[in-house]
This record gives C-alpha cells, sequence and structure tokens, in this order.
C-alpha cells in the first residue's frame, strides 16, 4: 500500500485496475467521466476500455463479457441510467457470471443535469443492491467489496457516489502494483437456460432474488460501512454520503465543545435496506433526524422499519419539510439542521453588505463554433416563425443572451422529436433541431429515421465539432480513434443521413459567415427533412490563431459585436469595444459583424 | 490536531487546480491528511469557481461559512464572493485583475476591479485580519508569463505562513516533483515574487 492524492472518481478507477477488471464500458458525463479516463490512461494494457456510443450499448458490452467470466464495470452518470435501463432491469433477472459493478454518479443540485433522480430508489425499483460511499478512500474501498459481492451472489452491483465524492481529493491509501489481483476470466459457455431469458426463466429468478434481497439487507446489518455512533442522548441522526461526512465533522466540533451529541446511523448500503442495524438504532433513540441528498430514501425505509419492528419514534427529515426536498446539503444547511434538531444556539456571523458582483454564467467559449452556426441561422430565419429545438451539450449555452438560439431542450436526442412535434401542431412554423456530433452518435439517429419514415418538415443541424467537448472531449465513432488508442475509420454523419434518406445534406464553414446564412436560407425552404452539418472544431482543441484587435479610429462603439454574438473575447475597457487578446482565438466571427470594418487580425509589432 | 481551511476562488479556466494540488501534495509528504472538492463541469465555462482545501484530520472536503483561514482569490469578485467563508480576522490573498464576464459587457455594467479591492481594504482590521493584493499586470510583466498568477498568490500564502504547517521549502519541493524542469526557476520567481 502506498497513499496517493486522488480525486474519488480516480480513486473508483485505480480501485477497479487493482480488483483485475478486465472490461470496461460507459458514456461520458459529469461527474462520471474520469472513472473510465482514468482507467484508460493507468492500466498496464491488460483492460480493454470503451467509450460507447451510449450507456445502453456500454451496459450490453459488459454484460456479454460478465455472461464470459469478465470483471465488468459500467460508467455513467444517473440521467445515462435512463437509457441503460432497458438491458439492466432484465439482466438483474438473468444475473451474471464475472462480477459487474454499474457506476453511476448522481448529481445533487443539480450541479451539471437535467435531473435529481436518486440511484438508489432506481437500485430499489430494479433490485440491483446498491453502494454509497461517503468519500473517495470509501469509495476506492468498497469496489473490491462490491465485485465480491457481484460474483458472490451472480447480480450487477450500483457503486453510486455523487458529485462531491466523484470530485473531491482526498489522501488515501492505495495498492501497490503487486497487490493488484489477477482475475483471467474462462470466456462465454453456452448455457440457454441461464441466459435466454423467457417468462419462466423471470419467474423463477424473481423469487430468487427477493430471497437473495432479504439476506443481503441481514448481510448489510452487519456490513461494517453502514455503523451507529452512541450519542449521549436519546436523539439520532440518520446520514449517507457527503451528508454523513459533514454531520461528522459538526458532531465531532460538538462532542470537543462538550455539548450533548445524537447517535449517529451511517447508511453506505441503501439497498437492500440494512434494517436489523436501522431498527436496533431506532431503538435507542425517540427522535430521528435523517439527513440525505436527493430522494427521501433512507427516510422511508426508517419509516418502514418503525412499522415492521413495531418501534415508536417520531422521524423528520425531507418527508416532513424539515430538509430541503431538492437540490445539495451544503455544510451550512446541514449545521442548521442539526442546530434546530438539537436546541443548539446556531452561530450566524452577519458579513458586512458587499459591492454588486457580477453574475457569471457559463457561456460559449471565446472563438466556439457553435456561436457562428447559431448566429447563422439567426440570421438566415429573421422574421420567420421558428422553432429551435436544442440538445444535450456545450450547445446548449446558444440559449444564453444575446444568441437565445435554444427553445427546447430535454434530454439526449429529444430535440428532433420535438421538432417533429412542434411542425405537426404547426405546419408553417420552420422546425430547427440542433445536434452535436456525440450526440448525433448517442441518440439522434432514431429521430432522423422517424423524421424521413413519417414525412416530417423540419431542417437537422448537426454541429460537428469532432469531439465530445462539454464532458472534456472524448473520442466517439465519428473522431477516428477510439480510447484503446486505435484509429479507425471514421463514421460519417453525412453519409449515415443520406442512408437514412435524407437527400438534401450540406457541410458547411459556420466561420464563413455570409456563406453560412445563404446555406441556411436555401435548405430550410426545401420541403421535407434536410440537413446542414455544421463543420469546425471544438475551440478548445487547437492553438488559437492570431487575436484580432479593434481600430479605435474605426470605431464607432456602436457594439454591435457585443450584443449581436456575445462572445467573452469582446469586452469594455474603459467604455470602449476592444478585444481581448488572452481570450480571443482568432476566429473573425466578430470583423465580419462590425458594419465599420474596425476589428481586424492584430498586427505584431 | 486543529484543521487549516483554505478557499481558491476565480474565474472557469484560470488554473485553481495546480495551486491546491501542490499544497495538497506538499502536505502530504508532510505526513498530513488532505481533502478538496473542486468545481467541475458546465460552470467551467468561464462561470465561477470555488475549490475547497482542508489539511488535517477531517471527514467533508467542505468548508461551513466563517470557518476557512484563508482565502486564495484568483479575481476579486471573486474573492469578495468567497468572504461568507472566511472566518473572523482570516488572511485573504487576491488578484486586482477584474475579469468582466460577458453578461456585463452585455448590459454595458460598469464592474471595476478596484470597487473590489477598495471594499476589501475596508474590512482589513475587522473581518479581514490580513489582506495582501497583488498587482497582476505588474506582476505578471515582471515575471513576464501570463501563466504563474496561481504562484504568485500561492508563494504569498506560503512566506506568509498562512498555510498551517505547509511553507515555502515544501512548496518548492512539491513543485519540482509536479512541474517540469524547465518551468522551475520561473516559478521559484513568481512563489518568491509578492510581498508579505
Amino acid at each position: 500500500m502506498h497513499k496517493e492524492f486522488l480525486m474519488g472518481n480516480e480513486a473508483i478507477g485505480m480501485a477497479c485496475i487493482a480488483a483485475g477488471v478486465n472490461v470496461v464500458a460507459g458514456y461520458p458525463g459529469t461527474p462520471s467521466t474520469e472513472v473510465l479516463e482514468t482507467i484508460a490512461k493507468e492500466n498496464d494494457g491488460s483492460v480493454y476500455v470503451e467509450w460507447s456510443v451510449n450507456e445502453k450499448a456500454a451496459l450490453e458490452v459488459a454484460a456479454g463479457a460478465a455472461y464470459s467470466g469478465a470483471r465488468t464495470l459500467v460508467t455513467m452518470k444517473q440521467v445515462g441510467l435512463n437509457v441503460a435501463s432497458d438491458p439492466l432491469m432484465s439482466l438483474e433477472y438473468v444475473g451474471v457470471k464475472g462480477g459487474m459493478v454499474v457506476l453511476v454518479a448522481d448529481d445533487p443540485g443539480p450541479i451539471s443535469s437535467q435531473t435529481e433522480q436518486d440511484t438508489r430508489t432506481f437500485a430499489e425499483y430494479s433490485k440491483v443492491p446498491c453502494f454509497d460511499p461517503s468519500d473517495a478512500k470509501e469509495a476506492y474501498e468498497m469496489i473490491f467489496e462490491a465485485f465480491a459481492l457481484s460474483e458472490k451472489y451472480n447480480t450487477p452491483v450500483f457503486m453510486r457516489p455523487t458529485t462531491r465524492v466523484c470530485h473531491s481529493y482526498q489522501s488515501i491509501d492505495v495498492r501497490d502494483y503487486a497487490e493488484y489481483e489477477d482475475h483471467r476470466p474462462e470466456g462465454f459457455v453456452k448455457d440457454s437456460k441461464r441466459w435466454v431469458i423467457f417468462p419462466k426463466l423471470s419467474y423463477a429468478n424473481h423469487a430468487k432474488i427477493e430471497e437473495r434481497n432479504g439476506a443481503l439487507s441481514d448481510e448489510f446489518s452487519s456490513n461494517e460501512r453502514n455503523s451507529v455512533t452512541a450519542g449521549t442522548v436519546r436523539k439520532g441522526i440518520a446520514a449517507q454520503g457527503i451528508s454523513f461526512a459533514n454531520v461528522k465533522d459538526i458532531l465531532d466540533d460538538a462532542r470537543e465543545q462538550g455539548k450533548k451529541v445524537p447517535a449517529l446511523l451511517k447508511i453506505s448500503t441503501p439497498f437492500p435496506f440494512p434494517e436489523k442495524l436501522a431498527c436496533e438504532f431506532m431503538k435507542s433513540v425517540d427522535e430521528v433526524l435523517v439527513i440525505e441528498e436527493l430522494d427521501p430514501f433512507i427516510e422511508r425505509h426508517l419509516l418502514q422499519v418503525c412499522g415492521k419492528f413495531g418501534v415508536s419514534v417520531k422521524i423528520t427529515g425531507k418527508l416532513t419539510g424539515t430538509v430541503a426536498r431538492s437540490g445539495e446539503n451544503m455544510p451550512d444547511l446541514i449545521a442548521k439542521y442539526i442546530s434546530d434538531f438539537m436546541g443548539w444556539e446556531s452561530s450566524s456571523c452577519a458579513l458586512p453588505q458587499t459591492p454588486e458582483l457580477p453574475v457569471r454564467p457559463p457561456v460559449l467559449c471565446a472563438g466556439c463554433p457553435h456561436r457562428a452556426s447559431f448566429y447563422a441561422v439567426k440570421k438566415a430565419m429573421k422574421g420567420k416563425e421558428t422553432i429551435f429545438a436544442g440538445d444535450i451539450g456545450c450547445y446548449t449555452l446558444g440559449n444564453a443572451m444575446p444568441l437565445d438560439m435554444v427553445d427546447t431542450c430535454l434530454c439526449m436526442g429529444a430535440g428532433l422529436g420535438i421538432a417533429q412535434g412542434v411542425g405537426r401542431v404547426k405546419p408553417d412554423t420552420k422546425c430547427f433541431a440542433f445536434v452535436g456530433d456525440s450526440t448525433f452518435f448517442a441518440s439522434a439517429i432514431t429521430g432522423v429515421v422517424n423524421a424521413v419514415y413519417n414525412q416530417a418538415d423540419m431542417t437537422l443541424i448537426v454541429l460537428d465539432n469532432s469531439t465530445t467537448a462539454m464532458t472534456g472531449h472524448q473520442p466517439h465513432p465519428g473522431t477516428g480513434h477510439t480510447m484503446m488508442g486505435e484509429f479507425t475509420d471514421k463514421i460519417d454523419i453525412e453519409k449515415i443521413l443520406r442512408g437514412i434518406g435524407v437527400e438534401t445534406v450540406v457541410r458547411q464553414d459556420p466561420f464563413k459567415l455570409d456563406e453560412a446564412v445563404e446555406t441556411v436560407k436555401k435548405v430550410a425552404d426545401e420541403p421535407g427533412v434536410k440537413a446542414i452539418i455544421f463543420e469546425a472544431p471544438c475551440a478548445v482543441l487547437f492553438k488559437p490563431e492570431t487575436p484580432y484587435e479593434v481600430d479605435l479610429n474605426r470605431c464607432v462603439d456602436c457594439k454591435m459585436c457585443i450584443r449581436e454574438i456575445g462572445c467573452p473575447g469582446v469586452v469594455l475597457k474603459d467604455g470602449h469595444v476592444a478585444v481581448d487578446p488572452a481570450l480571443c482565438n482568432g476566429c473573425g466571427l466578430c470583423s465580419q459583424i462590425c458594419p465599420c470594418e474596425a476589428i481586424g487580425k492584430a498586427v505584431k509589432e | 490536531m486543529s484543521t487549516t481551511n483554505i478557499i481558491l476562488c476565480g474565474v472557469g479556466g484560470q488554473g485553481t487546480v495546480l495551486a491546491s494540488k501542490l499544497t495538497a501534495a506538499a502536505s502530504m509528504a508532510k505526513g498530513l491528511e488532505v481533502r478538496s472538492a473542486e468545481t467541475i463541469g458546465m460552470a467551467q465555462r468561464g462561470g465561477s469557481v470555488l475549490s475547497y482545501l482542508r489539511i488535517g484530520s477531517c471527514s467533508s472536503p467542505l468548508i461551513k461559512s466563517g470557518c476557512a483561514d484563508l482565502v486564495i482569490g484568483f479575481e476579486p469578485a471573486e474573492t469578495v464572493r468567497a468572504l461568507s467563508y472566511l472566518k473572523q480576522g482570516g488572511t485573504v490573498i487576491t488578484s486586482d485583475r477584474a475579469m468582466m464576464p460577458v453578461t456585463a459587457a452585455l448590459q454595458g455594467s460598469d464592474y471595476e476591479g478596484s470597487k473590489m479591492t477598495d471594499f476589501l481594504k475596508s474590512l482589513e482590521g475587522g473581518l479581514i485580519g490580513k489582506l495582501v493584493i497583488v498587482n497582476t499586470d505588474q506582476a505578471l510583466a515582471d515575471l513576464d508569463s501570463a501563466k504563474v498568477m496561481n504562484m504568485v498568490l500561492l508563494g504569498a500564502a506560503a512566506r506568509g505562513g498562512y498555510l498551517g504547517q505547509v511553507g515555502i521549502e515544501d512548496i518548492k519541493e512539491a513543485l519540482v516533483k509536479k512541474v517540469k524542469p524547465q518551468f522551475h526557476e520561473l516559478n521559484f520567481k513568481a512563489l518568491e515574487y509578492a510581498s508579505v
């Protein structure tokens, strides 16, 4: 063992390598992405790692490998689990042979997600056992236990850290290379009674699963990760994950200050719920406060324990409105909950009134090609009845002022269907769907087939920046390389569209503004389903070109450049328009907008 | 043993991460426990970012309001935003260079860094026990590099003794291990630059 300073996601990745994982598949999504990247970077070449086209594909690849006896890991964010849920629901009934850990990162807040869904609740729904780590160290250690549990019971197992665990760093003990496990899968052994799901098999296995989960509840009750720390009063707090860590810090401080402290129940394996341990805890207290993020999962189970075992305890938490139903449990909030619960005086120091602070919403980067694409469509469609259906990726930020070019955003690939639906209600609307290249492959192709088959009238705009930008530039089928470092044929988006039957497909450089506007006008006027592929690489991937600068003799400070495109590289300096050379990457879009031809490439002195 | 709580704040893309990692590595080399947490994801695209760093024994990487011993600010308005974390009499080390958000440019608003630094100065001796404001434009011109602001600020913190048990020599040792040799001299100069 040796100490390393690791991010939670790195710790999980390193633990999987040390546990002898053989096959890893996933789809990028904050806050889960670094797990798979760590494994790809840090393994000795013996692990197969892929970014799959989406989470469903990833889970199915892993299932095949796990049927063959391989130790497998699947990674995704919580909304990715919705995509993977079809195979996962059935896989639980069929089971696995090699250990399978399904890493799903939840995102209380949400900080960078569409939903605040709770994978613990999904675990109960799908009957899949679930681990819920409270920090990077625990996440590291739990991985070994999760693989062991998976193989002992032939079931996939959830590992569900939340953002603050995924993205926090900690100095932790990790195994030396010599201590790594070596797991050699035997390969797929034919057995149709085991691997082919039929109603009869499902019925038989369902009964076994329920029985197993009952036994697992008892096993988890004696698992050291679930614990009760005694208090000095007949009150108790139940907590999980990062909330537990924050509660513990506050109670440790209180103990040091000589305050009376409540008992503390930590739940690290929420499903199957460790009922016996919870029951013992409940018997030691008269009142319980449950502090958890996302769903009131522990709270509901404690209520259930009360009824089942006849324990009379008052339980407060999310269901009583004592704890916020949504958002993160930040330490200040938790301190207030505990002070109120324990009747402590809450210490709040009044801050002096600060000057007005600038608001900093996230924006498209300087030189981002999406800005140019959105602007071209905006100009071309000026004065027309339109719908701009957006999608998931950096380009969701096209909704911000002044572009204001995203009317809807729902989930990966949904923009295509939404554009079609809007058109069905009001056929004279010019319907646009914007989708990025990675999202196109992940889940937009079926939307195109649907549109062509059902003869929709819409324009698909593919924003092809040759990468998965928002999550940190992962490769995908159109990039020409894989996570194993191999070069492959790029899958051509134009050919796919033509293969489906989209007759008009135009490739266009969005930075040639006038040309791009004409292309949009022309293509949008055609009937049926048509597509424009705006091609320009992500601005972050390339060294900036010579920055532009403002010729103060020509500039009349009309600020049209700022008002029209909102590029962070164009700023106000002492009341005048200026280009920030540190941010400008030389895309030249602003120079094409300036009515006075006052913006040009900077001349080197 | 007491915990040293540090907040590093700025705007996405300013690179608070290396400063935080160096401090962590230096602390670990001294056998201290370290925890930190960072903003990753959508907010990195020009949004406000905040890193927590805790040296010593604790369970959570997050810091409560009024509990930070030190706030290192890479942008003056972000420093002011993070003040709620500062404990009474704590230390603030900040850059004076304002980063104008797009929204401010759009509204033609007059956000200026000096408003923020003036406000910080007004708190000196009260909430702020020790205030160090680094003239960033001057520093970067003197050091002839746009990329070492983090080391200037971190160096000020280490030499002032505000990183708990971690001193400037510890930071330098960690730096030698993390940074390519050709950048050592520049970074050392940056660490020694600001007067504390």
